[in-house]
């Protein structure tokens, strides 16, 4: 399955996929498949939610690093497994998050090793669904990235 | 499924027999449905609804969640899954024979089963009062219907143009999630618990009292080392004579294991069904999991029955997965738990053993419980968006000496681990 995979030797830290992934999944798209209004988007009452998240600091002895993390869609989903209300499923190897049936307990935060899911003002949590469910198709952290650090493929 | 012309008319033959139909059971099936997409399924419960989420009734009463949202799997789960569910108290089963593989349900009827598995959970467990057995008005609190009980009461209440007066018997978690349910829809809630400090299973000695100030601010009052001593027409009296009027009581005073027919059957057992890490008991055959068993748990090397939800999923995965033919173990166990009351979270995992250290991060207070450069435990307050990072240490017991920790207790991040830990996280599929 194609996955989001990470570079950090080559991450930049702009932020730019935190920026997309909030704008790709923040409404409405327009003719061209995308959110028809960034202004809208960052200015309406609700900030869009970013699923995905830069990492950076300063190394021990190490030089400064960053690199973005978000959903892995695990082989082993704990936070699935953990779901106590069944919002969460797996489908065809993406981990999805049904919002009617998400309560925003907070169970999947204590379950994931990454730390990739992010509570939302609507009550429930919101995941990384590899941009499937919303108009962009792919993931848009992937299209954003200016230096490949983050890219969408198949890896044994 | 179907009955068998040689056996008695009352005889249903099944491959596999689920005895459960809540997180350890559906588990159960989606073990074996892994492994083996064909078999003949089985799987019975004495409650009559389509699987639902046993934490969700709390919040079905206090309005948050539609009754259609309740399920905790689609509602076509047993078709897709090709599973014959029989639901209802006629389905109850009665007693299990392993050396026959037979079981006995409430309608008579016999299921002779090559494999089983025993996912029936938990039964609340009420103290004995003087007037219990009069007693009006008055829940245990762990299934729908008594959910739909006291929304009942609490209708009839609000028709006579009043709010209810709620006493709650147990100030741990399902007592208090009872009281977080109610507390927009009663006059008054007062909770009573034996022991002197609230949440016993889920916060130290030393933590209680700050979370139980939290709770009194946003409105719950509490009696703590006191019990009820007896129960009156729509009254408690407490040990200390203290009468409370009442219209809803909810008798939340704990659970227990349900192994009463495993137990019957020779089924070895502690205070759960014991079962070794593939989760099969003592007799050949004849799995286990969830609620109503006692599991390893890895971050205190202890034997105990951890009663909360994940582990009930995972136990039954591995249970019918095990079934099946195939290789499982489960040897990941430990309690972890999201709690959210009044919108006050407390995020826990593991035991609360070794040296504790506090941070305050000024989001939130972790406690961080540390033995031999292994974290055993944490008790998160507040909100902390990545904390399942730490839930991943005590997981894999790893060895802390290679990480920042400075950094990771501070904040939960993949930054505090190494260039190939950090890879391996990141930049390699799992
Ligand atoms: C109000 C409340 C809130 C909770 N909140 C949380 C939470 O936030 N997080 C968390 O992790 N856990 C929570 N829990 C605990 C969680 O619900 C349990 O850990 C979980 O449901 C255990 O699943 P189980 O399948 O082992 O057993 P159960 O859910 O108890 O299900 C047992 C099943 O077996 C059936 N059964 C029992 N005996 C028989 C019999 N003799 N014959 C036929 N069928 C039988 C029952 O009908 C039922 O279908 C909460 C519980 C309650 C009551």
């Amino acid at each position: 399955m194609k996955r989001v995979y990470v570079n950090e030797e080559v991450c930049l830290g702009c932020h730019l996929c935190e920026f997309e992934c909030a704008y790709a999944n923040s409404g409405a798209p327009d003719e061209t498949g995308r959110p028809n209004n960034m202004f809208k988007a960052f200015n309406g009452p609700k900030t869009p939610v970013a699923r995905i998240r830069v990492e950076e600091g300063e190394m021990r002895g190490d030089d400064r690093i960053c690199f973005a993390v978000s959903c892995r869609h695990c082989e082993t989903p704990y936070c699935v497994e953990g779901c106590i209300t069944g919002a969460l499923s797996v489908e065809d190897g993406v981990i999805k998050i049904d919002d009617e049936r998400c309560i925003g307990c907070r169970t999947c935060t204590v379950m994931c090793p990454y730390g990739c899911l992010v509570y939302s003002d609507h009550h429930t949590m919101l995941k990384c669904e590899l941009c499937l469910e919303n108009s962009t198709g792919s993931p848009a952290c992937v299209q954003a990235c200016p230096n490949r650090a983050i890219v969408y493929e198949e890896r044994q | 499924m179907k009955k068998d012309s040689n056996m008695e008319e009352n005889t249903i033959r099944t491959q596999y027999l689920v005895i459960g139909n809540s997180a350890a059971g559906i588990g159960a099936v989606q073990g074996i449905r892994s492994v083996d997409p064909s078999g003949q399924l089985l799987l019975l419960s004495d409650e009559p609804h389509h699987t639902y989420s046993r934490p969700l009734i709390s919040y079905w009463l206090q309005g948050r969640v539609e009754p259609e949202n309740m399920v905790y799997r689609d509602t076509d789960f047993y078709d897709d899954n090709g599973v014959t569910a029989l639901l209802g108290p006629d389905y109850r089963v009665e007693s299990i024979d392993g050396e026959n593989k037979t079981a006995k349900l409430a309608n008579g009827q016999t299921v002779v089963f090559d494999k089983a598995v025993i996912a029936s959970g938990s039964a609340p467990f009420v103290p004995p009062i003087g007037g219990l057995e009069t007693a009006q008005d008055d829940f245990t609190f762990t299934k729908l219907a008594d959910a739909q009980g006291v929304r009942d009461v609490v209708d009839r209440v609000n028709e006579e143009g009043r709010q209810p007066k709620v006493v709650i018997l147990g100030a741990g978690l399902i007592g208090l999630k009872a009281a977080e349910a109610l507390n927009d829809q009663a006059e008054s809630i007062i909770i009573i618990d034996l022991a002197p400090r609230v949440l016993p299973s889920v916060l130290t000695e030393g933590t209680a009292g700050y979370v139980q100030e939290i709770l009194a601010d946003r409105g719950l009052d509490f009696r703590l080392g006191r019990s009820i001593a007896s129960i009156g027409d729509h009254q408690v009296t407490l040990s200390d004579d203290e009468t409370l009027p009442y219209d809803v009581l909810i008798l939340a005073a704990g659970t227990r294991p349900a192994v009463g027919f495993a137990k019957e059957a020779g089924i070895e057992c502690g205070r759960g069904i014991l079962t070794d890490e593939h989760q099969e008991t003592n007799m050949a055959g004849i799995y286990a999991a969830g609620d109503c068993t006692d599991s390893m748990d890895i971050s205190s090397g202890q034997v105990r029955n951890m009663a909360v939800l994940p582990n009930a999923f995972m136990q039954g995965q591995t249970a019918g997965v095990s079934m099946a033919g195939e290789e499982a173990v489960y040897d990941k166990g430990f309690p972890v738990n999201s709690l959210g009351l009044l919108g006050f979270y407390m995020l826990s995992a593991g035991s609360y053993t070794g040296d504790e250290l506090v941070v305050n991060d000024g989001e939130c207070v972790k406690h961080f419980f540390l033995g031999d450069d292994r974290l055993n435990g944490f008790i998160i307050f507040g909100d902390c968006p990545r904390a399942g990072i730490y839930t991943d240490l005590i997981r894999n017991k790893t060895d802390l000496a290679g990480i920042d920790t400075d950094r990771l207790f501070r904040e939960p991040g993949i930054m505090a681990f190494g260039t190939q830990a950090r890879a391996a996280k990141v930049a390699r599929p799992h």
